[in-house]
């Protein structure tokens, strides 16, 4: 008898080899990659060294990621980041990253094609949940989880019951991955999907840039979920290609699988999303706000819109433009490889001109560490992921979130608006 | 588990990790310098106020957001002996395990409690009791592996048994 399964489903059964696995049921899975970053891996480490064990089950499995706090903010952030140079030196770590090649962890580690589809990641991070935009089961814990995996190459789960969500029609100018995730977390709201695996498909979603999935899955985690995934196809084969040599292993979804429930998005309803303080459910489409929020900061960047494709966005629309004097505009390239590119197809450029301000591949700001931090009253729009209380700086600032269209014209405006507002259109 | 019995410190939903403890705090990890900046995003006052013993109560989704471990320790170095809420974060629900701090999910006890309640815990019969109320609530009882969690004092002396590697 066959068991149809949902993709996350799959995934765990099939690493397991077994015919199926339940939801529910609760499971122990080798995992194909760890990592941590210089806030979690210190307490890792510390946690690791009080066991008294000195053997690390895989030390090739072990992703180090100094990219919260890079280049190091204080002398406090210096010594957390020595303990992770000196631990990675000790064990033979070799995919340590900090300075030259470090990047924002969940853009730079698919960069380099450590993530295949199918596999099980786990991650001392909440938003590892980026990869599931590959087909991997992967998923945030904390430094204690990910040290009992150091030891063992395994971690328990809970199967988790699955949600489907499936785009279709016809996506209006400039809405990307992020006002469709954005839009979604409006709809069920920053639980709706607790202890659930989130399943992104539908003819939208096959016709996204891979850039634009990770957004995505990236923020399976603000609505609760514990993966988002989205099935490989043609565009996850291309962006492997050159990353992999290696046969690799492609799962889908079973037609019959039974889904804890399925919603369904007419995306041609969807306009540009902005979410206000301080939920990413807080959702309104940026068209209909009814008076104009003035702000202080924009934020370009971050492992939800960091990437060069992001990047692009906001050079059509600050091409020749100039940034609203009343208002900071930080872009941040999420790794040095998207730096570069971004330099050599004249982005960053064009960000000059314009009066941004160009930070160096870091959260800095995203997470209110450094490199762009809110005074109190201040308003920031940011195309991170969260707008929690305090998130960019002072607990009486505020964040908006919206995607790099929205980003890059606010800046121009000064106030929250579209590409519209500044006389930008759509021609490719 | 011995029995617990304190006051109760009432927040709303979705009381997430930025707001129990900020990120410009998380360059250190050290517990007693983690605890100074407890709750501190909803209540800058509260390390100040809160007791040995005390009862944090809150609504759904407590401690969403990031994956950071500093959130469970800052709660338990600042003296809390046990989280109840509607419902938590997945990680967080993790963390709190692996880390040591008692966290029960009960609906009922956490509606219907407010802040200076005096309450008093029995996790082994999974029993709270608010005692300024007059109530008694259960709750669900924990699958047997995470018992084990528990028993063996958290996921690590756990996978040290388990694996006998020591
Ligand atoms: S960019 Fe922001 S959300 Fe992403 S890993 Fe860094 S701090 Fe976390």
């Amino acid at each position: 008898m066959k068991y149809p399964m949902t993709l996350a489903e799959k995934i765990l059964a099939n690493k397991l080899g077994r015919s199926y696995v339940e939801p529910g049921e609760l499971i122990e899975v080798p995992v194909d990659l760890t990592l941590a970053n210089d806030i979690t891996a210190p307490l890792a480490i510390k946690t690791f060294e009080s066991t008294g064990i000195n053997k690390l089950f895989d030390p090739q499995k072990i992703v180090l990621v100094m990219d919260h706090f890079t280049p190091n903010k204080d002398i406090k952030s210096a010594e957390q980041v020595k303990i992770c140079r000196e631990f990675a030196k000790k064990y033979k770590i070799f995919h340590y990253y900090e300075g030259g090649n470090c990047g924002i962890e969940h853009v730079l580690i698919p960069e380099l094609g450590l993530v295949r589809p199918g596999d099980i990641v786990i991650g001392a991070d909440s938003h590892t949940c980026t990869y599931g935009a590959l087909g991997a089961f992967a998923t945030g814990v904390g430094s204690t989880d990910l040290v009992g995996c150091w030891i063992t190459g395994k971690i328990w789960f809970k199967v988790p019951e699955t949600i489907k969500f499936i785009y279709y029609g016809n996506l209006k100018p400039w809405v990307t991955g992020k006002d469709l995730i954005l839009y979604t977390i409006g709809d069920i709201g920053v639980d709706g999907a607790l202890y659930k695996a989130m399943e992104f498909t539908g003819e939208i979603i096959k016709k996204l840039s891979m850039a634009e999935r990770f957004t995505i899955s990236n923020m399976a985690i603000e609505a609760g979920g514990k993966v988002g995934l989205i099935e490989p196809d043609k565009k996850t084969l291309n962006y492997l290609k050159n990353r992999f040599r290696k046969d690799l292993v492609y799962l889908k979804a079973d037609k019959e699988a039974k889904y804890a429930d399925i919603k369904e998005y007419d995306v041609s309803k969807i306009d540009l999303v902005v979410a206000f303080p301080h939920l990413p459910s807080n959702v309104k489409f940026v068209n209909t706000l009814s008076q104009k929020i003035y702000i202080d900061q924009v934020v370009i960047g971050s492992c939800t819109n960091g990437r060069l494709e992001d990047l692009k966005i906001a050079a059509k629309i600050l091409k020749g433009k100039k940034i609203n004097p009343n208002v900071r505009c930080i872009i941040i390239p999420a790794t040095p490889n998207i730096y570069y590119e971004a330099l050599k197809r004249g982005y960053i450029r064009i960000f000059i001109e314009a009066g941004a301000i160009i930070s160096p591949p870091t959260c800095g700001p995203c997470l209110g560490g450094h490199m762009g931090i809110l005074a109190k009253g201040e308003k920031a729009l940011s195309t991170t992921n969260r707008n929690f209380v305090g998130r960019m700086g002072h607990p009486q600032s505020e964040v908006y979130l919206a995607g790099p269209a929205v980003a890059a014209a606010s800046s121009i405006l000064g106030y929250i608006g579209t590409p519209e507002e500044v006389g930008i259109s759509l021609e490719e | 588990m011995e029995k617990i019995k304190g006051k109760a410190w009432k927040f709303g939903d979705n009381i997430d990790t930025d707001l129990i403890i900020p990120a410009r705090y998380l360059n250190t990890t050290d517990p007693k310098e983690l605890a100074k900046h407890c709750m501190e995003g909803v209540d800058s006052e509260f390390f100040k106020k809160v007791k040995i013993g005390d009862i944090l109560v809150a609504g759904k989704n407590f401690g969403c957001g990031s994956s950071r471990e500093h959130a469970p320790i800052a709660i338990k170095a600042c003296g809390i002996a046990c989280v109840i809420a509607e419902s938590f974060a997945r990680i967080f629900y993790r963390n709190a395990f692996n880390t040591g701090l008692l966290i029960l999910e009960c609906s009922d006890a956490a509606k219907n409690t407010e802040t200076g309640d005096e309450l008093e815990i029995i996790p082994e019969e999974g029993k709270i009791i608010n005692l300024t109320k007059n109530k008694t609530y259960f709750i669900k009882p924990l699958p047997g592996f995470m018992k084990e969690i528990l028993k063996d004092g958290g996921l690590i002396p756990h996978i040290i048994k388990k694996y006998k590697i020591i």
